[in-house]
């Protein structure tokens, strides 16, 4: 299994034709406590970069993109009674959906943990 | 990830907002403060200034519980004299619909900046004190309200911006512990009074008054002492600092408009639920700016007011959402919004046609192609516990 990000604070975790998407520790930490996650509706088409999912906090709300293409498995059941998880578990228990990737070249354009950690540490 | 909602307080997802700072924006004398205190800076109204410390829910509900220490040096403080035997006092009630002249000393009252029109400029706590009046005003309208006022006062009033006094409140249920072992006498106090006081050899003008729906006190002083003064008021076990983005949620639960959000030229204090701010002699003299058509109003009710909201669900409806009917037409606008951490749920403020405006009818809100329920509340959510005699 392979880590990818984005430069929008989202991960995604790959096994073989699955990825599960979230957003990063550094963006839980910026949006502070969230009280509301919208996940994509099974078999949603998205294409990569398209607003996937909706996350609030107590102050504002954030798109997450789909940092790739593909068809949604399944939101994140959990978040809808805790959505604080994202808070406390950002990548792994709060993760917001499962899709079966479209074409697992568009990974190539995403960063590797080293290159997300480095990009964070230049904001 | 993005942020498409700009919220009211200026709160930045995007840890590059503080690079997009214009040059203009300036440093309040507790800056340092805040930073050490691990205060994450947003500009707001022009001045850096702390969104959050620990987070915006636990320091909600800590000020809910204990004592919460704001930092609202941004508001602009503004004292008015007169000479040449003119009646500052009344002067100013040219300007605003309250009774300044019947204030006793010590005594103030929330008013309203009006145009000619009722619209209203800016909110405002207005205080008489032994030789002057004093003001407090909003921080983004303050230089605003002085070019009003300079136009609208005769010139044997003189009204000095007092930008090197720092404004700190103590909010919550033990604001008076903390504060009154600092300060003995603060305690004697009633809600909407004030006096001076001094600390270690520092002038403090105190007000038992606030913005949160709780007991608490404003205290106005040198910005050279502030540091000081707030550093002995942390180190007493009540008090927490408290940053923008809980000033944000109490306000709202506790019903109080935001100007600029929930009132603005637009609105009048009819539209805005205001009407207690029109003091009974003055609406009988009918003698503020707009108050023809503000009194018409207040007689024939407003074609739309401000109304609070319990949204249904746990999704917040924030500023810029809609009001619509069964068609989708829309119908009314969100002014404030968000996740409530006291009442558990999302609330909001719109204003609503005068007939969708009783508590208990049942609307719909449209927020980025979504559709949300909510029904209309009396505000305020959370009950304001001020303390109207005396004491601990």
């Amino acid at each position: 299994m392979a880590r990818y990000f984005t430069q929008d604070h989202e991960w995604i975790d790959v096994d073989g034709e699955i990825g599960t998407v979230g957003i990063s520790e550094f963006a839980q930490s910026q949006l502070g406590d969230i009280v509301f996650v919208d996940v994509p509706a099974d078999g949603r088409q998205l294409a990569k970069g398209d607003e996937a999912a909706v996350v609030e906090s107590v102050k504002a709300a954030s798109d997450v993109y789909s940092p790739v293409s593909g068809t949604v498995l399944e939101g994140n059941p959990a978040l809808a009674d805790q959505p604080d998880l994202v808070n406390s578990d950002a990548e792994a228990e709060g993760w917001f959906f499962r899709l079966t990737l479209a074409d697992s070249s568009e990974l190539d354009e995403l960063l590797d943990e080293a290159a997300y950690e480095a990009f964070v540490a230049k904001l | 990830m993005s942020e498409t909602v700009h919220p009211p307080e200026g709160l930045a997802l995007d840890p590059d907002a503080e690079d997009l700072d214009t040059p203009e924006t300036q440093h309040l004398p507790l800056d340092a403060w805040h930073r050490t205190r691990g205060g994450r800076m947003v500009p707001f109204a022009g001045y850096h200034m702390a969104v959050q410390y620990e987070g915006i829910m636990a320091e909600h509900l800590w000020c809910r519980e204990n004592a919460g220490l704001f930092d609202v040096s941004h508001m602009g403080q503004l004292v008015f004299t007169a000479e040449d035997g003119v009646d500052v006092a009344q002067a100013l009630e040219a300007v605003l619909p309250g009774d300044v002249t019947g204030l006793g000393v010590g005594r103030m009252r929330y008013s309203l900046l009006l145009d000619e029109n009722g619209g209203i400029l800016d909110d405002l706590m207005v205080t008489r004190r032994q030789d002057d009046i004093y003001m407090v005003v909003n921080g983004a309208t303050k230089y605003d309200d002085i070019a009003h006022l300079l136009d609208h006062l005769p010139d044997a009033v003189t009204i000095n911006l007092q930008d090197e006094q720092a404004l700190l409140a103590l909010q919550g249920p033990k604001a008076v512990d903390a504060l009154s072992r600092l300060m003995p006498g603060v305690e004697a106090l009633v809600f909407m009074t004030a006096g001076a006081f001094e600390w270690q050899g520092t002038p403090l003008w105190i007000s038992r008054s606030g913005y949160t729906g709780e007991d608490g006190f404003e205290i106005s002083l040198s910005a050279e002492s502030a540091e000081a003064f707030a550093e002995a008021l942390l180190a007493q076990g009540e008090v927490k600092p408290i940053g923008l983005g809980a000033r944000d949620s109490l306000r709202l639960e506790a019903g109080l408009p935001l100007y600029g959000h929930d009132l603005n030229a637009e609105t009048t204090p009819i539209m805005g639920d205001l009407g207690f701010a029109l003091s009974k002699r003055r609406r009988e003299a009918a003698d503020f700016p707009g108050a023809a058509h503000i009194l018409a109003e207040r007689e024939n009710g407003p074609a739309s007011k401000r109304v609070g909201l319990l949204v249904d669900g746990r999704q917040p409806v924030r500023e810029g959402a809609t009001v619509v009917d069964e068609a989708g037409a829309v119908v009314g606008r969100v002014t404030s919004g968000g996740f409530a951490p006291s009442v558990g749920q999302p609330l909001a403020m719109a204003y609503v046609p005068t007939a969708l405006a009783q508590p208990g009818t049942a609307l719909r809100l449209a927020q980025r192609g979504k559709i949300h329920t909510g029904t209309v509340s009396a505000m305020p959510f959370i009950p304001h516990r001020y303390v109207r005699i005396g004491g601990k």
